[in-house]
Protein backbone atom coordinates (compact mmCIF):
# COMPACT_ATOMS: atom_id res chain seq x y z
CA UNK A 1 0.00 0.00 0.00
CA UNK A 2 2.57 2.15 1.25
CA UNK A 3 4.69 1.49 -1.63
CA UNK A 4 2.04 2.47 -4.42
CA UNK A 5 1.77 5.29 -2.84
CA UNK A 6 5.37 6.56 -2.90
CA UNK A 7 4.74 4.36 -6.88
CA UNK A 8 1.99 6.99 -7.72
CA UNK A 9 3.62 10.19 -6.20
CA UNK A 10 6.97 9.40 -8.18
CA UNK A 11 4.46 9.05 -10.95
CA UNK A 12 2.63 12.24 -10.53
CA UNK A 13 6.01 14.53 -10.15
CA UNK A 14 7.30 12.28 -13.33
CA UNK A 15 4.32 13.21 -15.59
CA UNK A 16 4.17 17.03 -14.67
CA UNK A 17 7.79 17.73 -15.47
CA UNK A 18 7.89 15.56 -18.81
CA UNK A 19 4.37 17.56 -19.70
CA UNK A 20 5.73 20.99 -18.22
CA UNK A 21 9.12 20.91 -19.49
CA UNK A 22 9.14 18.84 -22.72
CA UNK A 23 5.90 17.92 -24.26
CA UNK A 24 4.51 21.46 -24.42
CA UNK A 25 7.15 22.19 -26.60
CA UNK A 26 6.01 19.65 -28.97
CA UNK A 27 4.00 20.44 -31.99
CA UNK A 28 2.77 18.85 -35.06
CA UNK A 29 1.80 20.47 -37.70
CA UNK A 30 0.74 23.42 -36.25
CA UNK A 31 -2.01 22.77 -33.96
CA UNK A 32 -1.65 19.53 -32.65
CA UNK A 33 -0.08 19.22 -28.69
CA UNK A 34 -0.22 15.64 -27.13
CA UNK A 35 -0.94 16.42 -22.96
CA UNK A 36 0.34 12.81 -21.87
CA UNK A 37 -0.03 13.88 -18.00
CA UNK A 38 -3.77 12.45 -18.20
CA UNK A 39 -2.04 8.92 -17.79
CA UNK A 40 -1.68 9.53 -14.29
CA UNK A 41 -5.77 9.96 -13.95
CA UNK A 42 -6.13 6.63 -16.23
CA UNK A 43 -3.47 4.48 -14.06
CA UNK A 44 -5.30 5.04 -10.68
CA UNK A 45 -5.86 1.85 -9.46
CA UNK A 46 -10.44 0.83 -9.58
CA UNK A 47 -10.53 1.20 -5.95
CA UNK A 48 -9.62 4.49 -5.53
CA UNK A 49 -12.22 6.40 -3.69
CA UNK A 50 -13.61 8.58 -6.15
CA UNK A 51 -13.63 11.82 -4.09
CA UNK A 52 -9.82 11.30 -4.00
CA UNK A 53 -9.91 10.98 -8.07
CA UNK A 54 -11.39 14.33 -8.34
CA UNK A 55 -8.78 16.28 -6.06
CA UNK A 56 -5.86 14.15 -7.82
CA UNK A 57 -7.08 15.60 -10.75
CA UNK A 58 -7.47 19.17 -9.73
CA UNK A 59 -4.15 18.79 -8.29
CA UNK A 60 -2.53 17.87 -11.13
CA UNK A 61 -4.20 20.66 -13.52
CA UNK A 62 -3.16 23.17 -11.05
CA UNK A 63 0.61 22.24 -11.31
CA UNK A 64 -0.02 21.43 -15.46
CA UNK A 65 -1.72 25.19 -15.65
CA UNK A 66 1.45 26.56 -13.45
CA UNK A 67 3.76 26.18 -16.21
CA UNK A 68 1.96 27.52 -19.20
CA UNK A 69 0.20 30.35 -17.06
CA UNK A 70 -2.94 29.28 -17.98
CA UNK A 71 -4.36 28.55 -14.39
CA UNK A 72 -7.95 27.28 -14.35
CA UNK A 73 -7.93 25.38 -18.19
CA UNK A 74 -6.04 22.27 -17.42
CA UNK A 75 -7.82 22.16 -13.82
CA UNK A 76 -11.09 22.28 -15.34
CA UNK A 77 -10.62 19.77 -18.09
CA UNK A 78 -8.79 17.29 -16.10
CA UNK A 79 -11.71 17.15 -13.45
CA UNK A 80 -14.31 16.61 -15.79
CA UNK A 81 -12.12 14.01 -16.71
CA UNK A 82 -11.83 12.71 -13.42
CA UNK A 83 -15.64 12.88 -13.02
CA UNK A 84 -16.54 11.25 -15.88
CA UNK A 85 -13.86 8.13 -14.91
CA UNK A 86 -16.22 6.94 -12.03
CA UNK A 87 -19.43 7.11 -14.44
CA UNK A 88 -17.25 5.15 -17.75
CA UNK A 89 -15.99 2.77 -15.20
CA UNK A 90 -19.34 1.89 -14.17
CA UNK A 91 -20.50 1.55 -17.80
CA UNK A 92 -17.75 -0.68 -19.01
CA UNK A 93 -17.78 -3.33 -16.23
CA UNK A 94 -16.54 -6.72 -17.28
CA UNK A 95 -18.47 -9.45 -16.62
CA UNK A 96 -18.00 -10.46 -12.72
CA UNK A 97 -16.95 -7.02 -12.07
CA UNK A 98 -13.46 -5.78 -11.36
CA UNK A 99 -10.78 -7.74 -9.90
CA UNK A 100 -9.16 -7.36 -6.49
CA UNK A 101 -6.35 -5.54 -6.76
CA UNK A 102 -6.15 -4.98 -10.54
CA UNK A 103 -5.21 -2.14 -12.04
CA UNK A 104 -6.64 -0.14 -15.60
CA UNK A 105 -3.66 -1.61 -17.66
CA UNK A 106 -3.62 -3.10 -21.18
CA UNK A 107 -1.89 -6.28 -18.76
CA UNK A 108 -4.95 -7.12 -16.50
CA UNK A 109 -8.28 -5.60 -18.59
CA UNK A 110 -7.48 -6.76 -22.25
CA UNK A 111 -5.97 -3.97 -25.45
CA UNK A 112 -9.66 -3.49 -26.80
CA UNK A 113 -11.02 -1.96 -23.18
CA UNK A 114 -8.04 -0.34 -22.19
CA UNK A 115 -8.49 1.72 -25.74
CA UNK A 116 -11.90 2.16 -25.26
CA UNK A 117 -11.26 3.50 -21.42
CA UNK A 118 -8.40 5.64 -22.85
CA UNK A 119 -9.91 7.35 -26.06
CA UNK A 120 -13.39 8.13 -24.28
CA UNK A 121 -11.79 10.12 -21.49
CA UNK A 122 -8.63 11.67 -23.11
CA UNK A 123 -11.05 12.71 -26.32
CA UNK A 124 -13.42 14.24 -23.06
CA UNK A 125 -10.46 15.91 -21.63
CA UNK A 126 -9.41 17.34 -24.97
CA UNK A 127 -12.56 18.35 -26.20
CA UNK A 128 -13.26 20.72 -22.78
CA UNK A 129 -9.71 21.74 -23.14
CA UNK A 130 -9.46 22.95 -26.36
CA UNK A 131 -13.11 24.52 -26.37
CA UNK A 132 -12.07 26.47 -23.48
CA UNK A 133 -9.05 27.75 -24.41
CA UNK A 134 -10.63 29.04 -27.85
CA UNK A 135 -14.23 29.83 -25.84
CA UNK A 136 -15.94 30.52 -28.75
CA UNK A 137 -17.96 28.74 -31.70
CA UNK A 138 -17.43 30.11 -34.33
CA UNK A 139 -14.10 28.09 -34.75
CA UNK A 140 -15.86 25.51 -33.98
CA UNK A 141 -14.78 22.67 -36.38
CA UNK A 142 -10.91 24.14 -36.31
CA UNK A 143 -11.06 23.44 -32.55
CA UNK A 144 -12.94 20.07 -33.55
CA UNK A 145 -9.98 19.21 -35.73
CA UNK A 146 -7.45 19.69 -32.98
CA UNK A 147 -9.21 18.08 -30.12
CA UNK A 148 -8.77 14.86 -32.55
CA UNK A 149 -5.60 14.95 -34.14
CA UNK A 150 -4.19 15.75 -30.40
CA UNK A 151 -6.42 12.96 -28.73
CA UNK A 152 -5.03 10.69 -31.28
CA UNK A 153 -1.27 11.61 -30.57
CA UNK A 154 -2.14 11.39 -26.83
CA UNK A 155 -3.16 7.83 -27.15
CA UNK A 156 -0.25 6.27 -28.88
CA UNK A 157 1.96 8.18 -26.06
CA UNK A 158 -0.48 6.38 -23.32
CA UNK A 159 0.13 2.93 -25.09
CA UNK A 160 3.93 3.82 -25.41
CA UNK A 161 3.95 4.66 -21.73
CA UNK A 162 2.00 0.86 -20.99
CA UNK A 163 4.36 -0.56 -23.31
CA UNK A 164 7.37 0.22 -20.59
CA UNK A 165 5.10 -0.64 -17.92
CA UNK A 166 4.06 -3.90 -19.86
CA UNK A 167 7.76 -5.60 -20.30
CA UNK A 168 9.16 -4.50 -16.54
CA UNK A 169 6.39 -6.31 -14.70
CA UNK A 170 6.11 -9.53 -17.00
CA UNK A 171 10.20 -10.02 -16.19
CA UNK A 172 9.14 -9.85 -12.52
CA UNK B 1 -30.44 18.14 9.71
CA UNK B 2 -29.56 14.52 9.95
CA UNK B 3 -30.93 13.96 6.44
CA UNK B 4 -29.52 16.80 5.20
CA UNK B 5 -26.22 15.60 6.38
CA UNK B 6 -27.50 12.35 4.53
CA UNK B 7 -28.14 13.50 1.54
CA UNK B 8 -25.00 15.52 1.56
CA UNK B 9 -22.59 12.03 2.37
CA UNK B 10 -24.12 10.32 -0.02
CA UNK B 11 -23.59 12.87 -3.10
CA UNK B 12 -20.57 13.35 -1.76
CA UNK B 13 -18.91 13.14 -4.89
CA UNK B 14 -20.64 15.27 -7.27
CA UNK B 15 -20.45 18.15 -4.36
CA UNK B 16 -17.27 17.76 -4.52
CA UNK B 17 -16.74 17.75 -8.32
CA UNK B 18 -19.22 21.20 -8.37
CA UNK B 19 -17.34 22.74 -5.48
CA UNK B 20 -13.92 22.34 -7.38
CA UNK B 21 -15.49 22.83 -10.92
CA UNK B 22 -16.73 26.72 -9.34
CA UNK B 23 -12.88 27.30 -8.01
CA UNK B 24 -11.33 26.02 -11.55
CA UNK B 25 -13.93 28.61 -13.41
CA UNK B 26 -13.09 30.93 -10.92
CA UNK B 27 -9.71 30.58 -11.60
CA UNK B 28 -10.13 31.16 -14.94
CA UNK B 29 -11.94 34.12 -15.14
CA UNK B 30 -10.16 35.95 -12.97
CA UNK B 31 -6.29 35.00 -14.16
CA UNK B 32 -7.66 34.98 -18.19
CA UNK B 33 -7.44 38.66 -17.80
CA UNK B 34 -3.76 38.14 -19.01
CA UNK B 35 -2.82 36.48 -16.44
CA UNK B 36 -3.71 39.07 -13.73
CA UNK B 37 -2.09 36.09 -10.61
CA UNK B 38 1.25 36.88 -9.45
CA UNK B 39 1.58 33.38 -8.18
CA UNK B 40 0.01 30.76 -10.15
CA UNK B 41 2.26 31.90 -13.45
CA UNK B 42 5.31 30.68 -14.96
CA UNK B 43 7.22 33.83 -13.68
CA UNK B 44 6.46 32.72 -9.98
CA UNK B 45 9.40 32.12 -7.77
CA UNK B 46 9.60 28.14 -7.98
CA UNK B 47 8.93 27.49 -11.90
CA UNK B 48 10.68 30.69 -12.75
CA UNK B 49 13.83 28.68 -11.53
CA UNK B 50 12.99 25.71 -12.54
CA UNK B 51 13.08 27.42 -16.01
CA UNK B 52 16.01 28.89 -15.70
CA UNK B 53 18.22 25.70 -14.64
CA UNK B 54 16.57 23.93 -17.70
CA UNK B 55 17.30 26.88 -19.94
CA UNK B 56 20.79 26.93 -18.54
CA UNK B 57 21.24 23.34 -20.16
CA UNK B 58 19.34 24.29 -23.54
CA UNK B 59 21.90 27.18 -24.00
CA UNK B 60 24.55 25.18 -24.84
CA UNK B 61 22.73 23.40 -27.88
CA UNK B 62 22.09 26.88 -29.43
CA UNK B 63 25.81 28.43 -28.63
CA UNK B 64 26.55 28.11 -32.27
CA UNK B 65 23.76 29.90 -33.87
CA UNK B 66 24.19 33.04 -30.85
CA UNK B 67 27.13 33.31 -31.17
CA UNK B 68 27.17 33.93 -35.13
CA UNK B 69 24.38 36.30 -34.58
CA UNK B 70 26.23 38.30 -31.56
CA UNK B 71 29.39 38.36 -34.11
CA UNK B 72 27.22 40.08 -36.40
CA UNK B 73 25.78 42.34 -34.21
CA UNK B 74 29.23 43.26 -33.42
CA UNK B 75 30.49 43.98 -36.67
CA UNK B 76 27.68 46.36 -37.00
CA UNK B 77 28.07 48.15 -34.06
CA UNK B 78 32.28 48.00 -34.79
CA UNK B 79 31.18 50.11 -38.68
CA UNK B 80 29.39 52.51 -36.34
CA UNK B 81 32.24 53.38 -33.86
CA UNK B 82 33.91 56.69 -34.26
CA UNK B 83 37.31 54.98 -35.16
CA UNK B 84 35.95 54.44 -38.25
CA UNK B 85 34.72 57.53 -39.47
CA UNK B 86 37.37 60.06 -40.99
CA UNK B 87 36.91 63.69 -40.78
CA UNK B 88 36.64 65.02 -44.43
CA UNK B 89 35.77 68.79 -43.79
CA UNK B 90 38.51 69.03 -41.62
CA UNK B 91 37.92 70.86 -38.32
CA UNK B 92 34.95 72.62 -39.41
CA UNK B 93 32.48 70.40 -38.61
CA UNK B 94 30.25 71.53 -35.58
CA UNK B 95 29.07 69.30 -33.00
CA UNK B 96 26.19 70.30 -31.32
CA UNK B 97 25.13 67.87 -28.07
CA UNK B 98 22.25 69.13 -27.49
CA UNK B 99 20.75 67.79 -31.19
CA UNK B 100 20.35 64.35 -29.83
CA UNK B 101 19.21 63.48 -26.96
CA UNK B 102 18.27 59.26 -25.92
CA UNK B 103 14.84 58.41 -26.74
CA UNK B 104 15.20 54.54 -26.01
CA UNK B 105 17.09 52.43 -23.65
CA UNK B 106 18.04 48.86 -24.24
CA UNK B 107 18.13 46.26 -21.49
CA UNK B 108 20.15 42.49 -22.74
CA UNK B 109 17.66 39.77 -21.14
CA UNK B 110 17.88 36.32 -21.71
CA UNK B 111 14.14 34.24 -22.74
CA UNK B 112 14.22 31.62 -20.28
CA UNK B 113 10.83 30.03 -21.12
CA UNK B 114 9.07 30.17 -24.73
CA UNK B 115 5.84 28.76 -26.06
CA UNK B 116 4.85 28.93 -29.83
CA UNK B 117 1.59 26.52 -29.71
CA UNK B 118 -1.48 28.14 -28.24
CA UNK B 119 -3.75 30.76 -28.81
CA UNK B 120 -1.69 33.10 -26.89
CA UNK B 121 1.56 33.14 -26.23
CA UNK B 122 3.69 34.09 -23.48
CA UNK B 123 7.92 34.56 -22.94
CA UNK B 124 9.13 34.43 -19.50
CA UNK B 125 12.48 36.32 -19.32
CA UNK B 126 15.07 36.67 -16.87
CA UNK B 127 14.73 40.37 -15.55
CA UNK B 128 12.31 42.23 -13.49
CA UNK B 129 11.63 44.73 -11.30
CA UNK B 130 14.59 44.52 -9.36
CA UNK B 131 16.48 45.61 -13.48
CA UNK B 132 13.59 48.09 -13.87
CA UNK B 133 11.59 46.44 -16.28
CA UNK B 134 7.85 47.49 -16.20
CA UNK B 135 4.69 46.50 -18.04
CA UNK B 136 4.22 47.92 -21.27
CA UNK B 137 7.80 47.81 -22.58
CA UNK B 138 9.15 46.65 -26.19
CA UNK B 139 11.03 43.24 -25.96
CA UNK B 140 13.42 43.20 -29.51
CA UNK B 141 16.26 40.16 -30.19
CA UNK B 142 19.15 41.44 -33.03
CA UNK B 143 16.43 40.19 -35.55
CA UNK B 144 13.36 41.41 -35.15
CA UNK B 145 10.26 41.93 -32.90
CA UNK B 146 9.57 39.73 -29.97
CA UNK B 147 6.67 41.22 -27.86
CA UNK B 148 5.20 43.70 -25.18
CA UNK B 149 6.05 42.72 -21.31
CA UNK B 150 2.76 42.31 -19.53
CA UNK B 151 3.18 41.16 -16.05
CA UNK B 152 6.53 41.74 -14.02
CA UNK B 153 7.71 39.86 -11.02
CA UNK B 154 10.80 40.90 -8.69
CA UNK B 155 13.39 39.08 -11.05
CA UNK B 156 11.09 37.45 -13.78
CA UNK B 157 8.94 39.62 -16.46
CA UNK B 158 6.37 37.51 -18.75
CA UNK B 159 5.83 38.76 -22.41
CA UNK B 160 3.14 38.77 -24.33
CA UNK B 161 4.58 37.59 -27.35
CA UNK B 162 3.79 38.60 -30.88
CA UNK B 163 2.65 34.80 -32.05
CA UNK B 164 -0.37 36.48 -29.29
CA UNK B 165 -4.31 36.60 -30.97
CA UNK B 166 -4.56 39.53 -29.40
CA UNK B 167 -1.40 41.53 -30.04
CA UNK B 168 -1.74 43.75 -32.88
CA UNK B 169 1.14 45.99 -33.75
CA UNK B 170 1.10 48.69 -36.30
CA UNK B 171 3.47 47.80 -38.89
CA UNK B 172 5.02 49.33 -41.68
CA UNK B 173 5.93 48.59 -45.27
CA UNK B 174 9.69 49.51 -45.34
CA UNK B 175 9.65 50.66 -49.37
CA UNK B 176 6.21 52.45 -49.75
CA UNK B 177 6.03 53.68 -45.97
CA UNK B 178 2.09 52.54 -45.74
CA UNK B 179 0.67 51.72 -42.45
CA UNK B 180 -1.56 48.31 -41.59
CA UNK B 181 -1.61 46.19 -38.52
CA UNK B 182 -0.14 43.08 -37.81
CA UNK B 183 -2.07 40.30 -36.81
CA UNK B 184 -1.20 36.32 -35.87
CA UNK B 185 -3.55 33.23 -36.05
CA UNK B 186 -2.82 30.15 -34.57
CA UNK B 187 -1.62 27.57 -36.86
CA UNK B 188 2.02 28.88 -38.51
CA UNK B 189 3.91 30.49 -36.36
CA UNK B 190 6.27 31.40 -38.86
CA UNK B 191 3.96 32.78 -41.04
CA UNK B 192 1.24 36.58 -40.09
CA UNK B 193 -0.85 38.89 -41.70
CA UNK B 194 -0.71 42.30 -41.88
CA UNK B 195 -4.25 44.19 -42.50
CA UNK B 196 -5.56 47.69 -43.73
CA UNK B 197 -3.08 48.12 -46.45
CA UNK B 198 -5.08 49.81 -49.34
CA UNK B 199 -5.58 48.02 -53.15
CA UNK B 200 -3.71 51.11 -54.36
CA UNK B 201 -0.33 50.33 -52.72
CA UNK B 202 2.84 48.77 -55.14
CA UNK B 203 3.77 45.42 -53.61
CA UNK B 204 6.39 42.67 -54.14
CA UNK B 205 7.20 39.79 -52.66
CA UNK B 206 9.92 40.03 -50.43
CA UNK B 207 9.64 43.70 -49.11
CA UNK B 208 10.44 44.51 -45.57
CA UNK B 209 8.24 45.15 -43.05
CA UNK B 210 9.19 47.08 -40.08
CA UNK B 211 7.58 48.63 -36.83
CA UNK B 212 6.08 52.12 -37.44
CA UNK B 213 7.10 53.69 -34.05
CA UNK B 214 4.34 55.44 -33.55
CA UNK B 215 3.14 53.74 -30.27
CA UNK B 216 6.83 54.00 -28.95
CA UNK B 217 6.42 50.87 -27.29
CA UNK B 218 9.16 49.62 -30.28
CA UNK B 219 11.67 51.91 -31.90
CA UNK B 220 10.76 52.60 -35.39
CA UNK B 221 12.69 50.30 -37.97
CA UNK B 222 12.78 47.00 -36.11
CA UNK B 223 12.10 44.86 -38.77
CA UNK B 224 9.21 42.47 -38.47
CA UNK B 225 9.51 39.74 -41.37
CA UNK B 226 9.03 40.02 -44.82
CA UNK B 227 6.20 40.03 -47.67
CA UNK B 228 5.37 36.12 -48.36
CA UNK B 229 2.60 36.66 -50.92
CA UNK B 230 -0.34 38.83 -50.98
CA UNK B 231 -3.83 38.70 -52.80
CA UNK B 232 -6.87 41.06 -53.18
CA UNK B 233 -9.65 39.51 -53.10
CA UNK B 234 -12.63 41.12 -55.43
CA UNK B 235 -14.29 44.30 -54.57
CA UNK B 236 -12.20 44.29 -51.08
CA UNK B 237 -10.27 47.50 -50.52
CA UNK B 238 -7.78 46.11 -48.84
CA UNK B 239 -5.07 43.89 -49.38
CA UNK B 240 -4.59 40.12 -47.77
CA UNK B 241 -0.80 40.24 -47.10
CA UNK B 242 0.90 37.15 -45.74
CA UNK B 243 4.36 37.84 -44.10
CA UNK B 244 7.13 35.91 -43.20
CA UNK B 245 8.30 36.43 -39.56
CA UNK B 246 12.37 37.12 -39.65
CA UNK B 247 12.50 35.96 -36.14
CA UNK B 248 13.02 32.11 -35.47
CA UNK B 249 10.32 31.88 -32.40
CA UNK B 250 11.17 28.65 -31.23
CA UNK B 251 15.12 30.12 -30.80
CA UNK B 252 14.67 32.66 -28.71
CA UNK B 253 17.67 33.18 -26.71
CA UNK B 254 18.83 36.55 -26.04
CA UNK B 255 16.58 39.66 -26.57
CA UNK B 256 16.97 43.35 -25.62
CA UNK B 257 14.13 45.29 -23.49
CA UNK B 258 13.43 48.51 -25.16
CA UNK B 259 12.55 50.91 -22.85
CA UNK B 260 11.19 54.77 -24.20
CA UNK B 261 12.04 57.88 -22.20
CA UNK B 262 9.43 59.80 -24.23
CA UNK B 263 6.49 57.49 -24.05
CA UNK B 264 4.87 58.99 -20.85
CA UNK B 265 4.99 62.40 -22.13
CA UNK B 266 3.45 61.50 -26.04
CA UNK B 267 1.03 59.28 -24.19
CA UNK B 268 -0.05 62.38 -21.81
CA UNK B 269 -0.18 65.07 -25.04
CA UNK B 270 -2.39 62.30 -26.76
CA UNK B 271 -4.39 62.08 -23.54
CA UNK B 272 -5.61 66.16 -23.16
CA UNK B 273 -7.01 65.64 -27.29
CA UNK B 274 -9.20 63.06 -25.75
CA UNK B 275 -10.11 65.76 -22.75
CA UNK B 276 -10.88 68.29 -25.13
CA UNK B 277 -13.22 65.90 -26.83
CA UNK B 278 -15.41 65.40 -23.61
Amino acid sequence: MIYDILKYCGLFILLVLIQGLMLNNVEIGGYVVPFLYVVFILALPFDTPNWLVLILGFILGVFIDCFVSTLGMHTSATLVMAFCRAYLLKLITPRGGYEFNSKPNIQHMGLTWYLLYAVVLVFIHHMFLFYIESFKLTQFFYTFGRAISSTFFTVVLILIVQLFNYTSTTKV
Amino acid sequence: MRNLIRFLSKNSFIFIFIFLLFISFVFLVKNNNYQNSKVFNSSNFLIGNLYSTINNVNEYFNLKEVNAELAEQNAKLQTMQIGTFTKIFGTTVNFDDTTYSQKYVYTSAKAINNSTNKRENYITIDKGSLNGIKAGMGVVSPKGVIGTVKNVSENFCSVMSILHEKNAISAKIKKSGYIGSLVWKLGNYRIAQVKDIPNHVELHKGDTIITSGYSLVYPEGVVIGVIKDFNLEEGSNFYNINIEFSVDYKQLSHVFIVKSWMKVEQEKLEALNDLEKE
